[in-house]
């Protein structure tokens, strides 16, 4: 294993914990509890929500989906900031010009999205 | 040889991942699967010391992307698609669509791995996250400008990322902001026209 590799480790020892904490414990439960079943025991229960159906009774309103494409876009023009940001001394002026460019176009779709009132829930 | 271990390790999570997203019936199952899928792909990417591009998988992919299938998923009436038979009536066409694609790809791997030697590739992953820059060094000896072409080693697979993206792919950098640009206007123009129906 090369040494970037191995310094990845930790998130596989997290990864192996996290898939035995929940395993264990459901397993120390079925041996330690009685098992006295009713109707009313196993229906699925959520604190505050009335059916437990609820998600497949009822369509979403577009306007989740909306702030959802919104959401994505500006994530991905984040993450085009972070390597220009990284290589920002060596790019210069030519990479500063770049990026405004870039940003320009996209605040283009910011003010129109903003003036057509996507960015209000009401 | 640890490297190929974990290649074919995480290769199969990815292919395990893809197949539970055709073969699970709930929609929310599929869009779990595509989940764990994305994550391999991510594993795959730090096995080629390809940091930046596990960061981007995880975070635009697992983060963003699988938001709007789950949210596309809770737009539509899951009910109409429970009841459906298990083969699409499509079928037929979609293997065939399948099989070229096999065709393609594998062909195409075949025959880089013969003439190029794309399977020794992964001998030195570290090459991959460092690239070499090269530009034109301007000075002045002896009162006149001479410019001298450097070329430098940067580590790192952000730096790369950034010189291949912001120098050599300026063009395909500015188009993706067209393209994020229409994303947005369209989602706009079709959730408000959507929105002013209902309400």
């Amino acid at each position: 294993m090369n040494p970037s590799m191995a310094s990845y480790l930790p998130i596989l020892y997290f990864a192996i914990m996290a898939a035995i904490i929940p395993v264990a414990g459901l397993a120390a439960m079925s041996l330690l509890r009685p098992s006295k079943p009713t109707p009313t025991k196993l229906a699925p229960y959520e604190c505050g929500v009335a059916s437990p159906t609820e998600a497949f009774d009822h369509r979403f309103s577009v306007r989740y989906y909306l702030i959802a494409v919104l959401f994505v876009v500006f994530d991905v023009e984040t993450i085009f900031l972070f390597p220009w940001a990284v290589m920002y001394h060596r790019l210069k002026l030519f990479g500063l010009v770049e990026m405004l460019v870039f940003l320009a176009i996209l605040v283009v779709g910011y003010v129109y999205a903003w003036r057509r009132g996507a960015l209000s829930w009401a | 040889m640890t490297a190929p271990f974990f290649f074919w390790f995480f290769a199969a999570i990815v292919v395990f991942g893809a197949v539970g997203v055709v073969a699970m019936r709930q929609p929310v199952h599929s869009a779990l699967f595509l989940l764990l899928s994305f994550f391999g792909v991510a594993a795959l990417f730090i096995t080629l010391n390809a940091e930046f591009l596990a960061a981007v998988q995880v975070l635009v992919y697992a983060g963003g992307i699988m938001v709007l299938f789950l949210f596309t998923i809770m737009l539509v009436n899951i009910r109409r698609t429970a009841g459906q038979p298990y083969v699409h009536r499509q079928a037929g066409a979609a293997l065939l669509v399948a099989f070229f694609l096999l065709a393609v790809v594998g062909g195409t791997i075949v025959a880089s791995s013969r003439t190029s030697g794309l399977a020794d590739a992964p001998a030195d992953p570290a090459k991959l996250s460092t690239t070499t820059i090269s530009r034109m060094m301007t000075e002045t000896v002896d009162g006149k400008t001479v410019k001298t072409p450097v070329t430098e080693q940067v580590a790192g697979n952000s730096q790369a990322v950034a010189w291949g993206l912001y120098r050599d792919y300026l063009l395909p950098f500015e188009v993706a902001s067209v393209f994020l640009l229409v994303a947005m206007i369209g989602a706009v123009v079709l959730g408000k026209r959507t929105m002013e129906h209902v309400d």
